[in-house]
Formats: structure tokens, sequence, C-alpha cells
């Protein structure tokens, strides 16, 4: 199972925070610390793979961004390495050559697409056509409802003028 | 709108003049203002977004930060905030709280979100209350409604969020609420319905069992989904299941293991494709349970060999491929699966080959892999280790930190009297280099449980638990400290006085030496104090007086602690009670007595005890002092009678004045739930307020599966119960001392338990009103009393691993290997080996060359010498340059790994156009590099000529390999090259010292630039995505000129 999912980029700051296990916000904020402290300053041909308190964290840098993922200790380690790549692709299907500064503005829509990836610490969705599907109907939907809600308090606000 | 900035951009394209493309960006910046606002109409959080992200320091973030938040607690308690504001808001306080602060007062509005009719507004209040509510925060009770309402939905996207909402929120108590709506969607038609509730209803058993158990079969049903998702899914919440029960699953082996035979036959829909391997992550998932389904169970493991043997073929890589990482994922869980069942040889003999490639492999990934796996292979087959001693031993040298730890992993299963003094060593010395108390601990715990079970001698033991102590100090357990001093005091079991004595002065000796240290921790010098006082005079060779001093010297320096004074005050008694009772004349010295005057006057009460009770000794006789500390009387048995026979007048007039008889601790429980032992008393003062706070949330879950679930209406029931649950606590309180005085009516109870409280001490005061000799004993050496009724096996070498150790015996060692590392394989693998080594070396020696010669007709002129072992390696990549290039590849982490097959297909490239390619990265790239690249255009050719790709002159190379390997290790520690933040990031990270690190990088780059790989087929066109990005930030106010460039670039490089 996967406890939780960190992005932080090379400066150390927090890009993405979601947490499967449950973390006060004190816990957060040590683990954070201590877990971007570790990574940061490994070295680029070290193993992408972090013991760490019984559980096992494994990261991958993309360009300026870490992607962390902290899973059981008896979970595989190759398998969650690709799991970060498969949401990787998935981000940058959806942003187009996905760069640090999308999820920065966009971190809530990273936040969705999460959602639609893994799901209480596990993987849910391998295919990622699937993912970009519910992804594509929720924007669209929303869009939908947006002009939808948008026409009607435009004609309240008329009807009331 | 977007879209029609894409025509106009791609019209710009066409005409391609740069100064159309110039004019269109500032459209494009201006329509992207629309686009923004979109999502999000406030310049407010760009600014707040953009000024965290130039803040200079941790501090000025933080007052950003704190600023924003009270602007925002401000702005969001107005009243009538507009939704969209609202959501707005809840955005940010969800960044706000990501950055690490505290954001609790929105909780409440992010919660009202959920509420809301509209989707977006929905989706965002539940985006917000899954990332800021832990399942057993207070305003879980109040989403609830909204999520069963919400689970109805005609809407599936409704649904979905709900559902999404519901695995994080939902708790054990909450669960009854929802449980039969979640199952209902199991028959949704559309499938990510399906596949959520499957997911939220695993979720539901992992956090309680017993509210799920009718539903086991549903689990088996959705098994047989058609959509694959969905079948996936019920694998995870099988997987839990299995693991809790093998046998009720038994019959669905066979199931799982057709499953796994046409997933792996590519039966699955393209779409479950994932870089060319047909669903890998259903693949590994399904490894997993047969693994536990064929544990210790013939016949279920032999129904998979014949799937294991196909996934195994269909996954391994030709020859001198190192294969892509989701292939080797899944021929990881295949070691795994092998491993863990009941395997035929076959299927054993292919595991052991996977798990040398990963060892043998150059990517630190694979080795800590093969590491893993090889632990596990050696349990089944222990000779296996010894082919791949030198690969593990390299991996122990090696600077990684994570490796080194799974390598001692390793060595810690395959410990055996033989080695154990050279594995405890190993991690005495990591231990040393480690910082963190949670990896120390660990460690220290493993050391000891080694040098317990397998130490060849005490005195061994002794100075490794010395060692332990004095490095993880505090955090040894105390049981670990007793059980050592048990050794010293009961010594080796055997009659053997003399050795026994000689132990104890040794240790004597090795405790005055420590003691001369500046620092040592607590419990070491707890050990030391109880040694010195009890064996410290016993030989002779030192005198009362210079013990007692360093003794004193002892508690001097640790005047806060109140333990180590109490064990040095205990053992200056045992000294001068020693002496008196040898007939000796005691005067002690100054600096005792001031110490004794001080801890006569402490306010610890067990202190002045200690000091009172020194004091008369003095008075008593010889003959009284050695019957009450008798010399070397720690070995003997305490007898303690647990009845008390003495109090029972006292028992008895109690009772017949009416008292409730004693229930000890186990009955109590039994009568009374809430009160867990007589302990625990001093505590339920606090209890009522628990049980209240807690009994207040719980009653609503009763109450909503009845349909309303509105809580002020299940206040009163609530109500009605804490108050029940503070009269039983209060009740409790009282049950708990032994004589109860007082009638059982509620009404009386409050008061009388106040009452109690003052009576208690007399109660639980009783045992100890007239101590025996025994307890007096017992007081005597209170640091061991725990330690010697805990009765701890002390004979240590409880032969668990004596399959390993016969076969182990006969190995030796085959390749010509550094001295050094000769003698640690030999330590490490075969104890007495070395011999046997240096005669084999002579075959191995032939061996090496022999395989030197026929790998690389080039190579002839690296002797067999010390530094075979690394130089071996070379040839073996160089012999095969396809092997070698793209496991260089593999070690770079930003290719896609789709784009491995086209640099296999193009392994004879051209050098000089790759570096080209490397010079003409564009625009930022290339500036942030060249600095390194003219420092040393030089290293670049000689970097070329180094790469076993390239040329065959790296066999100059390899020959040199001390050096190489040397520069290889420096390489690790170049990070600091990393420097210049932009740029493509593996051009960044060119250290320009080290030839071998830069020829990874190198290949790195080379694989980024490859054209028209799997990946960037896919994306959009780039430069065009790369022009509103450009528009997106200029209008945001981040330029990529500017402070961080590297926020622009793409993630996959």
């Amino acid at each position: 199972m996967i406890h939780f999912v960190l992005l932080i980029s090379r400066q150390g700051k927090v890009r993405l925070t979601k947490w499967y296990s449950p973390y006060t916000q004190k816990e957060r904020t040590k683990v954070i610390r201590e877990l971007s402290g570790m990574i940061l300053s490994r070295g680029p041909k070290l193993c992408n793979f972090l013991e760490w308190r019984g559980l096992k964290v494994v990261y991958k840098r993309y360009a300026s961004l870490y992607f962390c993922m902290c899973v059981d200790a008896d979970d595989n380690e190759l398998e969650t390495l690709e799991i970060i790549h498969h949401f990787v692709e998935i981000l940058d299907r959806y942003f187009g050559n996905v760069c640090e500064l999308d999820l920065i503005f966009n971190f809530h829509k990273a936040y969705y697409i999460l959602d639609e990836v893994l799901i209480a610490g596990e993987l849910q969705e391998t295919s990622k056509k699937s993912v970009a599907r519910v992804i594509a109907a929720q924007d669209t939907l929303i869009e939908h409802a947006k002009e939808q809600s948008n026409s009607l308090s435009n004609i309240i606000a008329q009807a009331t003028k | 709108m977007e879209s029609w900035a894409n025509v106009i951009m791609k019209k710009a394209f066409k005409h391609g003049s740069q100064n159309t493309i110039d004019q269109l960006k500032t459209i494009g910046r201006e329509l992207s203002m629309g686009t923004q606002g979109n999502w999000l109409s406030s310049k407010e959080y760009l600014d707040l977004v953009k000024a965290i992200g130039e803040a200079k320091s941790k501090a000025e973030e933080e007052s950003i930060v704190m600023a924003e938040i009270e602007h925002l607690k401000k702005r969001i308690m107005e009243p009538d905030v507009p939704r969209k504001k609202m959501k707005e808001y809840i955005i940010r306080l969800v960044y706000v709280e990501m950055l690490g602060h505290d954001a609790s007062f929105g909780y409440i509005y992010a919660v009202k979100m959920t509420h809301d009719d509209n989707l977006l507004c929905k989706r965002s209040g539940y985006l917000a209350t899954t990332l800021f509510l832990n399942e057993d925060h207070d305003l879980i009770i109040l989403i609830v409604n909204t999520i069963q309402k919400d689970l109805k939905s005609d809407n599936y996207l409704v649904v979905c969020a709900a559902l999404t909402a519901v695995c994080k929120l939902i708790n054990e108590e909450t669960i009854p609420a929802v449980l039969p709506q979640v199952v209902d969607l199991l028959g949704h038609p559309k499938e990510q319905v399906r596949k959520k509730a499957v997911m939220a209803l695993h979720r539901f058993q992992q956090r309680s069992p017993s509210s799920m158990s009718h539903l086991l079969t549903k689990f088996r049903q959705i098994l047989c989904d058609k959509d694959p998702s969905v079948m996936s899914a019920a694998l995870c919440a099988l997987f839990d299941l299995v693991s809790a029960d093998v046998k009720g699953f038994k019959n669905l082996t066979a199931s799982f293991v057709s499953i796994l035979k046409q997933v792996a036959e590519h039966r699955l829909p393209r779409a479950y494709d994932y870089h060319r391997t047909p669903a890998p992550f259903i693949q590994i998932k399904l490894l997993k349970i047969l693994a536990l389904l064929g544990a210790g169970d013939k016949h279920a493991s032999e129904n998979m060999y014949s799937v294991l043997m196909d996934v195994i073929k269909r996954n391994e890589p030709g020859k001198g491929d190192p294969g892509s990482n989701i292939t080797n994922a899944i021929l990881y869980e295949c070691i795994c699966t092998i491993t863990a069942i009941m395997a035929n040889s076959k299927l054993l003999g292919l595991a052991a080959e996977i798990t040398s490639r990963f060892l043998k492999s150059d990517s630190h990934n694979y080795k800590y892999m093969g590491i893993d796996a090889l632990g596990r292979v050696i349990e089944i087959n222990p000779d296996f280790a010894e082919e791949h001693q030198l690969s593990v031993i390299d991996c122990l040298e090696d600077q990684d930190d994570t490796l080194k730890r799974k390598t001692l992993d390793l060595l810690y299963k395959m410990t055996k009297s033989s080695n154990v003094e050279v594995i405890v060593d190993r991690m005495i010395s990591y231990m040393r280099t480690l910082s963190d108390a949670h990896n120390k601990t660990e460690i220290a715990t493993r050391i000891i449980e080694l040098t317990e079970r397998f130490a060849p001698s005490n005195q061994w033991f002794i100075q490794t638990m010395n060692q332990v102590f004095e490095l993880a100090g505090d955090l040894v357990p105390v049981k670990v400290a007793h059980d050592l001093m048990r050794l010293l005091s009961k010594g080796a079991g055997e009659d053997d006085e003399e050795a026994d004595s000689l132990l104890r002065s040794s240790a004597v000796e090795s405790y005055l030496q420590l003691l001369a240290e500046p620092k040592l921790p607590s419990i070491l010098l707890q050990v030391a104090c109880w040694v010195l006082g009890e064996y410290g005079t016993v030989d002779g060779t030192h005198s009362a007086d210079d013990i007692i001093g360093k003794l004193c010297d002892v508690a001097e320096a640790h005047p806060g602690d109140n333990v180590v004074k109490g064990y040095a005050i205990t053992a200056i008694t045992k000294i001068c009670a020693f002496e008196i009772g040898a007939g000796r004349e005691v005067e002690l010295i100054p600096e005792c007595r001031s110490f004794v005057d001080d801890l006569l006057a402490s306010h610890s009460t067990d202190l002045q005890q200690r000091a009172y009770e020194l004091q008369v000794f003095f008075g008593l006789g010889a003959d009284l002092v050695r019957k009450v500390l008798p010399v070397n009387g720690s070995g003997e048995e305490i007898e303690f009678d647990r009845e008390l026979p003495f109090l029972q007048e006292f028992v008895d007039s109690a009772l017949a004045n009416g008292a409730r008889p004693y229930l000890d601790e186990n009955e109590r429980l039994g009568v009374d739930s809430g009160m867990s032992s007589f302990v625990s008393s001093s505590r339920s003062h606090h209890e009522p307020s628990h049980g209240l706070r807690f009994e207040a949330y719980e009653t609503p879950t009763a109450a909503i599966p009845s349909g309303s679930a509105a809580a002020p209406s299940s206040l009163l029931p609530d109500f009605e119960e804490s108050v029940t649950e503070l009269t039983r606590s209060v009740r409790n309180q009282t049950d708990s001392s032994q004589v109860d005085l007082l009638g059982p009516e509620v009404a009386r109870l409050r008061l009388d338990g106040v009452q109690r409280k003052w009576g208690r001490t007399s109660g639980s005061s009783q045992p100890s009103l007239a101590p025996t000799p025994a307890s007096e004993q017992q007081r005597r050496d209170s640091g061991v009393s725990e330690g010697a009724s805990s009765n701890k096996e002390s004979s240590p070498a409880e032969p668990r691993h004596e399959i390993y150790s016969s076969s182990f015996e006969g190995k030796k060692v085959e390749r010509e290997i550094p001295a050094e590392k000769q003698r640690l394989a030999a330590s490490l693998f075969g104890g007495s080996s070395v011999q046997k080594g240096s005669s084999g070396g002579v075959k191995g020696g032939v061996k090496a060359s022999k395989a030197a010669g026929n790998v690389r007709p080039g190579e002839k002129g690296v002797p067999p010498r010390p530094a075979a072992g690394s130089g071996k390696k070379k040839n073996w990549s160089a012999a095969e340059p396809k092997q070698a290039s793209s496991s260089l590849m593999d070690l770079v982490d930003m290719s896609g790994d789709d784009s491995l097959p086209v640099h296999d297909a193009k392994a004879s490239y051209d050098p000089f156009k790759e570096l080209e390619g490397l010079l003409g990265v564009p625009s930022t790239a290339a500036s942030s590099t060249s600095v390194g690249l003219g420092k040393s255009t030089m290293d670049f050719m000689s970097l070329y000529d180094s790469a076993p790709v390239v040329s065959q002159s790296a066999s100059s190379l390899a020959g040199d390999s001390d050096v190489l390997s040397l520069s290889h290790r420096r390489s690790g520690g170049m990070d600091g090259a990393n420097g210049v933040e932009g740029g493509l990031i593996d051009l960044n990270i060119l250290p320009s010292l080290s030839p071998l690190a830069g020829l990874g990088e190198l290949a790195q780059s080379s694989s980024s630039l490859s054209p028209s790989t799997g990946v960037s087929d896919k994306k959009g066109p780039s430069r065009q995505h790369s022009l509103q990005k450009d528009a997106a930030s200029r209008q945001v106010g981040v330029t990529p000129t500017g402070a961080n460039p590297a926020l622009f670039q793409d993630l996959f490089g």
C-alpha cells in the first residue's frame, strides 16, 4: 500500500502532497522535512529507494521535480517506480509536455488526476486511456455546468435589474 | 478560448516568421489570462504563488503564508461570500495547508462546500475535505449525509467524487451508514463507478473486517467482472483477504492462475499495456496472491509452475539486454513467488539466474533488488550465496547508503556462529555513521539479537554490548542491560568459577577505562556502576577508595540523572558493605561523604532511602552486613512469597468489617471492562471526559442508517449514554481498589469517588507495610530484579541457521580478488577457507584470464591482478556493447522507458553527432552547461574514448580500473556540481571531474535527445505548448529567464 505521495522541487519546496495513511499536520511537516533532506542530498547514480522508519520511499527525479512515494516494506520497489512513471505520463498527456509550472498553478488538477490513478493507497487504474477519458469527462461536464450556471445567473441578474 | 489560441499559434508556426511569433506571444499572454481565469479568476492567488516561489528564505516564505492565512481567515468568514470566491479561498487553503501550515479554521467551509449542488464546487469541496481531514476528524460526521446523497446521484461523476471521498473519510464508525449504498454501486453500469466501489469496499475491509464479513463472496464475484480495471481492483481486496485467511481461498487458485495466464498472453485490451508489457501491475498483484496461496502447499504450487515459467519466459530480456524496469519488476515478483511457494528445481534455477543478472547489473536499483532476491533465494538454497560473494561485498562497500543497509540485512539473514564476529563488526561500524534514532534502534536490535544468539565468547559479548550501548545509548531497551548484568553475575552457566571471575575482572577493567571518556549514555553508566559495585573490589586489584572515587565522579558528572545516581549510591553501598563484611574499617573519602550528604537531602525519596541505608550499614556488625549483602550475591535466586502471609491478619479483619474481597487483575477485567489494572486507577480521574467526548460522536452512526442523520436530534441519546459512561467510570475508579468500603448506589458515587482518592494511599501502601527480608533483598539490587524475574534463557546459540553452516563449510574463493576482499569474503561466507581460497585462486585466476581472453581479444594486457574484481566488470560490459549502453541508460532516470528499445536498435550511433546534439540543446541548456563543457572539452573526448559502446580503447581504462572505480566512487559525491539551476537537468549534473560518471550522463542526455521516442510521439506539439506556457507565465510574472527557469522544464527532460 502507498502511504503517501510527495512532490518536492529541487529546492525542497513542496509541490503536492497526498496522504493515504493518517498523519497529523505536525507529523506531515516533519516527514516532509526529513525526507526532502534525505532525498535531495542523494547523488544521481544511487538507487531510487530509501529505507525509512520501517517503510520504503521510492523516488524518481523528473527535471527539477522529485516524485516520491512511500510504500510498505514488502512492496515491489521497481513496480512503485513504474507507478510514478505512469502518473507522470498521464500528467504529461493531460498538460502536454508537463512542467513544474503546470503543477504549481494547477495543483488541484494534479490532485484530481492523482485521485483517478491512486485510490486509498492502491493503484486503481492502469490504463492511461481510461484515466484520460474520465478526466476529460469531468472537465467537459464542469465546463458545461459552468456555462449553465453562468447563463442562469445572467438571466437572474437581468431579471432582477 | 484555448482552442482559438491554438489555431492562431498553429498559423504562426506555418508562417514561421519570428516577428509574428513574438506578436502572438503577446496575444497568447492576454488570452491565457482568460484561460487561467477559467478556474481561478483572482490575481491574488497567482501573486501568492509567485511570491512564495520567489521567496529567498524559509522565513520570508513563512511570513508570506502567515499573511495569507490572516487574509483568508478574514475573508472567508465574511457573510455571503460568492460561491466562486469561496471555491477559490478553499483552493488557497489547500495550498497553504500543503505548505505545512495550519488551515483548520477553514475546514468547516470545505465541508460546507461539499453540500453545494454545483458539481464544480462539490468536487472542490470533496477534494479539500479529503486533503484536510483524517478519518478520525470530528467534522466527518457532517459530511456523511452528503456522501449518502451523492452516492445515489444520477450523475456518475458525482458518484465517483463521493466514492473517492468515501475511501478517505469514512471511518469504522460510519461504515454502516454508507455500506449498503456502496454495495449497490457494484452493479452500476459505469465501470469507473464499479471500480471505485470495489476500492471503497476494500478500504472498509481494512478498517473494520467485522462489518464486511457477510460480503466476502462479493469479492469473488467481482473477480469475474468483464472490465479489467474492476477485476484488478478486486485483486487488491482479495490480496488482503487471502493473506488473512489462506485456506478459505485455496479454491480460487485455479482462477488466479488462469487470469495470470491470460494477462501474460496479452489477452487484455491494448489500453492496459504499459510500455508494451501486458498489464504489468495486474500481473504483479496476481503473482503476490499466488505466493500466498502456494506457500507450503505442494498441490497449489504445482498448478502454478507452468504459468510462472510462461511469465518469466515472456519477460526475460534477450541476452545482454538488461530489460526494462517494468519487466524486471515482474521478474522480481516472480522470484518472490517462486521462493515463497514450493517450487521445483527448474523454477528455482530460473530465480537464481535472474538474481545473478540483477546483482551483476550496473544499476544500483537492480543491485538492490538483486540483494533482496538473493536473501530470498538463499533461504532455500544457501549454497547460492557463495557464487555472488563478491557482488555482495561490493554492495556492502558501496557508497550508496540504501544498498549498504540492504546488504547488511542480507548478512543478518546469513549470520551463523562462524561469521558473526565479522558481520557484527560491520554492523557496528555502519552504526557509527548513522545519526537518526530509528535506524540506529533497528541496527542495534539486530546486533543485540545476533550477539545473543551466536556470541562465540562472553568476553566478546560484553565488549560488543558495550559498543552498542556507547553508540546507540538510550535507544537500547533496558532489558538488554539487565541481560548483560545477569550474564556477568551468573557467569558462563557452567561451574567454572575461575573463568567467571576472569570475565568479571576484565569487565571491571573495561568499564574503568570507559568511565574515563567524557560523554556516555545513561544506560552504559548504569551497567558500569552496577559492575563496579558488584565486582570492583572482588579481585583485589583496585582498592575500595579507588572505586568509590570513580563512582562519585560518575554521579557528579551527571547531576540530572537520578537513575545513574541511584546506581552509583547502591554500588557504593555494596562496596562499603563488602569491606565491612570482610572486617575492615571503612572511612568514606570526603567527596563521597559530600555526595551521600547531598542524597540525604535529595528530593527523590528513592535516592534518600538508598543514602540512609548506606548510613545504616556503618552501624551494623560485620556478620549482619555479610548476611544482608553477601559478596557475589546477585547470582542467587531470590525467593518471593507472593501470598504475603504476614498480611493475612489485616485482610481478614478488613473483610470482617465488610470490605469486598480482592480480585486480581484478570478477574477485575472480567467484571468491569473499563479498568485495566490497579496501576491505571491513578489515571481514571481523566476518563470521564474521555468517554464523554468519544461517545458524543459515536451515536449518530447508529442513527444514520435509519435514514435521517440530523445531528441535533441524535444528541439526546448521546447525552444519556455519556452520563452512564460517566457514572460507570467513576465506579471503575472505586472498584479498582482492593478494599471497597462503599455502597454501590450511583447517586452517591461521585462524592465517594473523591473521597477514595484520599483513602487510596492506605490501600496501596499495604503490601509495603512490613518489609520482608525478601523485599529488602529485592530492593537491594532493584536494577536487576526486573531482568531476574523475566528469566530469559541466556544460552545464546540457538541453531536456527544450522542448515547453512554445514553447506557453507566446503566453499572456496573462486576468482582472483584483492587480498582484503578475499579475506572478507572468506570470513563472511566460508569461515576458515582462506587456505582453500588461495588454492582455488590459481584455478580462478586461470578462469578469469581465460574469460577475459574469450571476451575481448584486445584485453590481453590485463594481468590477473588485485583489481580484477572490478576490472572484470568492465570487460563484461565492453564485450556486450548493447547491454552496456542500455544498462547505462537504465541508470538514467529522466529518459522515458519507451526510448530504450529505440536505443537498442541504434547501438552504433555516431558519438560526435551526439556531442553536437548535446551542445545544440536550445537556450538555457547550452548556456548553463557551457561552463562545464568549456572546462573540459578534452574530458569529453576521453569520455567517448572510455565509453565501451564506442571504442575498443576502453580496455586501457579498464586495465586501470582502480583509478576508474575510484573516480566512480567520487562521482557520487559530485552532486554539488548541480548547482546550476537552469537547463536540461541531465546536462546539469554532468560532473566535469569524473570520466566514468560523465559517461553515464552522456548516455542519458543522448537518450533524452533521441528523436521520436514513444513518449514524445504522444505529446502535443511541444513548441506550441511551450508558447502557451510562456504566455501564461508572463502573465503571472514569472519569466523563463527569471529566478527559477527550472520551473519550465519539461518533466521528461
